[in-house]
């Protein structure tokens, strides 16, 4: 739909730039292997993301405490955005001018390995084309996909639209 | 008018439908193939129907809303039989269905006059096998306690078995599992222990007789009866949905968000081509969600406040979908003649009134209403409880401890029927009123202390999120009323 809302609705759902910063990993970090990025910011009781985690680095200090991330200790497996109830853990690798984006995917059809796919940032609004690189599958049927984007998209690319 | 067209979903990201074996029955003349573990109203949906029964002055067509037995919309002539609900009676060779006139059936001379009665005793009654009632069951069951589940529905597990999302919470209390398979371990350890069912039957009456209670229990699928003297009983009936005040708000096409959840994740049936979501609590960005992985693509989402009441993630999932959130808006009016073809969406001032010149008309044909629920309290009211109405817990509830006992002995609240909260804490609810019951009746006491006390301490924990500072006040009011009381 054209009908714009107005700002009141625009916000809804989205992170604003102060948030997106905080949630964002140190850069040096994300240069040596994949790291989570947990956007998950308000008090709701849960804590699943934090015994999903095989390595302890995501601390949840109460199940009503925002999760925090130990980045020296993520592996950037994945187990967690696999497991996230509110899809909100995401992983992120700085590769030179690439960077690789992992999001969950519950939809058909399937991405597959090698397909392109239009990369969607937090609107849903398309951004890029990106390439599958790895399609991770939970016993319960949520995937976890990686593709490659620019760069400069690491924080803004969240979805996939196939 | 029946058209050839078979709304049944095929493929789904998360759910698969058997449909292994294939039933026929009569609408109106009509064959109408259906499949095992359909419901009526469900196949004739599927086949295409949208009109399920009209109103008595104004002959005004009525469809699909709730979908498990708390509406009349479905309300058809079963094999005779006036006013069945079709949405929670399934479908069976050869069953011959009608729609009534204006609505209304006619009692038949005899069918009734001499249902077999059936007597037992238990020691815990539940009324409602969804995530209270299960809970509340196995928790009684394994402290020794003999149980039996009655629900209304022909599937047992409640709400949860439509619930394809994964739960928050803690990893005792299932985070991180879709709701579906919580259904299933539930189901599971109650079988395994032993706990009895009764499926597809209605608690009409419980009564006081010699300090035990009497359930009076109709079957809505034979002429049976069943009359059942208990020690406890643990009221977990769940909860209706609200309906919103609109014009055309009773058109087929306007669902109740359970409702739309029932079609499509239970029956595996898609609602509609094109949605909108009215509310944006939890339950309106969840459906939203999943309306989108049964193939419906979701127009927009209007919330009448100025922000989201659901919890931001769930949010984020839908709007990375595309999916707009309209706040400060709501549905004007719902247009259509027969079933609905578009809605008409307004934004709203400070003081919640329409701001004319903004209306917009969306294209969609399936308007989804999820703004909120209310307790269903019917079976405490009619036993005698204290009842209280408490805006914080969603209506009208039995006054209760922090045990969910009620002021008539022996009587548990549970869940949403206790005061609408979530699935995990009806969870941790129904396994304190279970603990509790079987506890009166000398079980393993220090056993069953132990298991209160832990799920008490597990939902104070739950509660402290500002999501559960609403419930957790309205729980703190009845408490003190109880004290009061007592």
């Amino acid at each position: 739909m054209e009908y714009d809302g107005g700002d009141i609705m625009k916000e809804a759902g989205i992170l604003s730039k102060e948030e997106i910063e905080k949630v964002t990993p140190p850069l040096d970090r994300a240069e040596k292997g994949p790291v989570a990025v947990i956007e998950c910011l308000e008090k709701i009781p849960c804590d699943a993301c934090g015994w999903a985690c095989p390595f302890d680095a995501i601390i949840k200090e109460r199940i009503t405490v925002p999760p925090k991330i130990d980045y020296d200790k993520c592996t950037g497996c994945g187990q967690c955005v696999l497991v996230c109830p509110g899809l909100a853990i995401f992983l992120i690798e700085l590769d030179g001018e690439k960077a690789k984006v992992t999001v969950p995917y519950e939809f058909l059809p399937e991405p597959r390995v090698g397909q392109e796919v239009v990369a969607l940032d937090r609107r849903g609004l398309p951004v890029t084309k990106a390439k599958v690189l790895k399609v991770m599958r939970s016993k319960d049927k949520t995937l976890a996909v990686t593709i490659e984007v620019p760069r400069e998209l690491f924080m803004e690319v969240r979805g996939i639209r196939i | 008018m029946l058209v050839p067209l078979n709304r049944r979903i095929t493929s789904h990201p998360i759910l698969e439908f058997p449909r292994e074996k294939s039933v026929a029955f009569m609408f109106e003349g009509k064959r109408i193939e259906a499949y095992e573990g359909e419901s009526i109203a469900a196949a004739l949906y599927a086949s295409g129907l949208k009109t399920f029964t009209r109103s008595y002055k104004r002959n005004r067509p009525r469809g699909w809303f709730c979908g498990i037995g708390k509406c009349s919309s479905c309300l058809m002539t079963v094999n005779g039989i006036p006013n069945v609900r079709t949405c929670i009676v399934p479908v069976k060779e050869g069953l011959n269905v009608r729609r009534q006139k204006q609505g209304l059936g006619t009692l038949p001379s005899s069918l009734y006059e001499n249902p077999e009665v059936e007597k037992f005793d238990v020691e815990l009654a539940v009324i409602g096998g969804g995530p209270a009632g299960l809970s509340a069951a196995i928790t009684a069951k394994r402290l020794g306690c003999s149980t039996l589940v009655i629900d209304e529905n022909f599937k047992a597990g409640g709400q949860l078995i439509k619930q394809t999302h994964k739960f928050f919470g803690s990893k005792e209390n299932y985070a991180g599992v879709r709701g579906i398979d919580i259904a299933k371990i539930l189901l599971k350890d109650l079988n395994e222990l032993g706990g009895n069912w009764l499926l597809s039957s209605t608690v009409a009456a419980d009564y006081i007789e010699g300090g035990k209670h009497v359930l009076i229990v109709p079957s809505l699928v034979e002429p049976k009866i069943r009359v059942i003297k208990a020690e406890t009983v643990v009221v977990g009936t769940g909860a209706r949905e609200n309906m919103l005040i609109f014009p055309n708000n009773d058109l087929p096409g306007v669902y109740g968000a359970g409702g739309v959840q029932t079609l499509m994740n239970v029956f595996g049936i898609k609602p509609g081509e094109r949605a909108l979501v009215v509310g944006a609590g939890n339950v309106g960005l969840i459906i939203a969600y999943q309306l989108i992985q049964a193939g419906t693509s979701v127009e927009a989402i209007v919330e009448a406040m100025p922000r989201i009441g659901g919890y931001f993630v769930h949010a984020a999932k839908v709007r990375r979908l595309g999916v707009p959130i309209y706040l400060r808006h709501s549905i004007k009016r719902a247009i259509g003649k027969e079933s609905v073809e578009a809605a008409e969406i307004v934004q709203l001032d400070e003081n919640w009134n329409p701001v004319e010149g903004t209306e917009r008309r969306i294209e969609v044909d399936t308007i989804v209403l999820a703004v909120g629920l209310t307790p269903a309290s019917e079976i405490p009211a009619q036993a005698g409880c204290k009842l209280t109405y408490v805006p914080e817990l969603g209506g009208q509830v039995a006054i209760h401890d922090p045990d969910l006992k009620t002021t008539i002995p022996g009587m548990y609240v549970a869940g949403d029927s206790s005061g609408i909260e979530e699935a995990t804490t009806a969870m941790l609810e129904g396994r304190i009123a279970g603990a509790d019951a079987a506890l009166s009746l000398g079980y393993k006491p220090d056993e069953a202390e132990r298991l209160k006390e832990k799920a008490k301490r597990d939902i104070s924990e739950f509660r402290e999120s500002p999501f559960g500072e609403r419930p957790r006040k309205g729980k703190e009011k009845v408490w003190s009323m109880m004290e009061a009381i007592s």
